[in-house]
């Protein structure tokens, strides 16, 4: 395996077992195939927690921990998991990582937890870490899936970390709470902060990545 | 907050407090099936009826198992577990009895597992400390308002169908703006009543 990590070939087809499959695997979450952007899952948190830089940080730190987690936990049973049972086990299994989370959240950063409110519980629901589990843990080796919950973590985070600076410094003019855009020039403009500025930044982020990416022949629509 | 009387959340959860609009729950499904009223429609009726009866039975789980034998901490597993169990049942209980109910709604209830304002429901319950009956007026209203949104969305979809929209911008990224507007003109609504 830890010959397999050179990256002798970034060209080779995802399929083939060569050289660069763990980067490839890395820059296909982060990048290529980001969760929030490209695929559009797991929008749910990713607006609610925005509002602040801080808090969709912790909310991303909070993603990956929990992806690699059960990834990694996923992907070591996948041998021993009945298949018709495999969607309430890896449920249980998010589930479990999720409260580890949220009791260490309680534990050491009160005002956190209670700032993000039920949106920890809700990682559960993100469709990000169930379509990670489901359709690369199952099928891949531990330490694949591990890179594999990394990129995609990460990619999350990356997204959120966009929009939260965007709208703590559009919304209040602050970032991590220092006021930066303020004086006689610039308004804060108390839309961002609220409903409608997250879905706002996000549908503009989309728009703008779909453009920095060019037209991509993406065909199917639903 | 125990004397707000449960219409006034009922009536909140639905226009002010949004479940969709103001907390962002249930967008995942909320965007993928907003194609059309009539499928829009059929999912806003399940979420409700399954909001409402997940609302309850978490409700009596919660205060009369998880708080009396001191097992808070495992709310999310339970709750997650009580959804998904009912949404099983519910599947199989209509396709046996109503087998014309079952293609109507039955393609959307394995969807309701994974729609996160089921659990949100649950978990704003909880933490805003509601009694019964006003759990149940939150389940029903956040359930109604749920739906109102989603079918408020396919009807703007549709039309969209015949606009001009910039490249980059068709499907997803104009949808969430259409929704951004939405979110504002329901914020109209917000001096009638309020919770939180």
């Amino acid at each position: 395996m830890a010959n397999d990590k050179q990256p002798a070939c970034m060209t080779c087809s995802p399929k083939g077992l060569c050289g660069g499959k763990g980067l490839l695997t890395l820059k296909e979450g982060a990048w290529a195939n980001n969760p929030l952007a490209i695929q559009v899952l797991g929008i749910c948190s990713a607006l609610a927690v925005t509002s602040r830089l801080e808090n969709s940080l912790v909310m991303g730190g909070a993603l990956i921990f929990v992806c690699v987690g059960s990834n990694l936990l996923v992907s070591l049973l996948r041998k021993c998991t009945p298949h018709r049972i495999r969607m309430i086990a890896e449920v249980g299994i998010i589930a479990t990582f999720v409260i580890i989370f949220d009791q260490f959240l309680k534990a050491f950063y009160w005002d956190m937890s209670k700032q993000l409110g039920p949106y920890v519980g809700l990682i559960i629901t993100n469709c990000i870490v169930m379509g990670r589990a489901e359709a690369f843990a199952l099928q891949n080796p531990p330490i694949l899936s591990i890179i594999d919950g990394i990129a995609n973590g990460l990619g999350y985070a990356a997204v959120l970390a966009i929009i939260g600076f965007s709208r703590e410094l559009l919304g209040a003019g602050e970032i991590f709470g220092y006021k930066v855009l303020s004086g006689e020039w610039y308004t804060p403009n108390q839309l961002m902060i609220l409903a409608p500025g997250a879905f706002f930044a996000f549908g503009i982020a989309i728009g703008i990545f779909n453009w920095i990416r060019g037209p991509e022949p993406e065909e199917k629509k639903p | 907050m125990s004397e707000t009387s449960a219409f006034v959340i009922f009536i909140a959860a639905i226009f002010t407090n949004n479940i969709l609009l103001t907390n962002f729950l249930g967008l995942c499904s909320f965007i993928a099936c907003s194609g059309q009223i009539r499928t829009s429609l059929g999912l806003g009726t399940a979420v409700t009826f399954v909001m409402v009866m997940t609302t309850i039975l978490n409700y009596v789980i919660y205060h009369f198992i998880l708080v009396r034998f001191g097992l808070v901490h495992l709310q999310f597993i339970v709750f997650i577990a009580v959804i998904a169990a009912f949404v099983q049942l519910v599947e199989m209980f209509v396709e046996r009895f109503s087998p014309r109910l079952y293609f109507a709604l039955g393609i959307f209830l394995p969807l309701i597992t994974v729609n996160c304002s089921i659990l949100g429901a649950s978990l704003f319950m909880i933490i805003r400390k509601y009694s019964f009956i006003q759990s149940v007026g939150f389940g029903l209203g956040a359930g109604l308002g749920w739906g109102v949104a989603i079918v408020l969305l396919a009807g703007l979809r549709q039309k969209m169908r015949y606009s001009n929209i910039p490249e980059p911008f068709q499907g997803v990224p104009i949808a969430m703006v259409v929704t951004g507007v939405l979110a504002m003109a329901f914020m109209g609504f917000a001096g009638m009543v309020s919770i939180q």
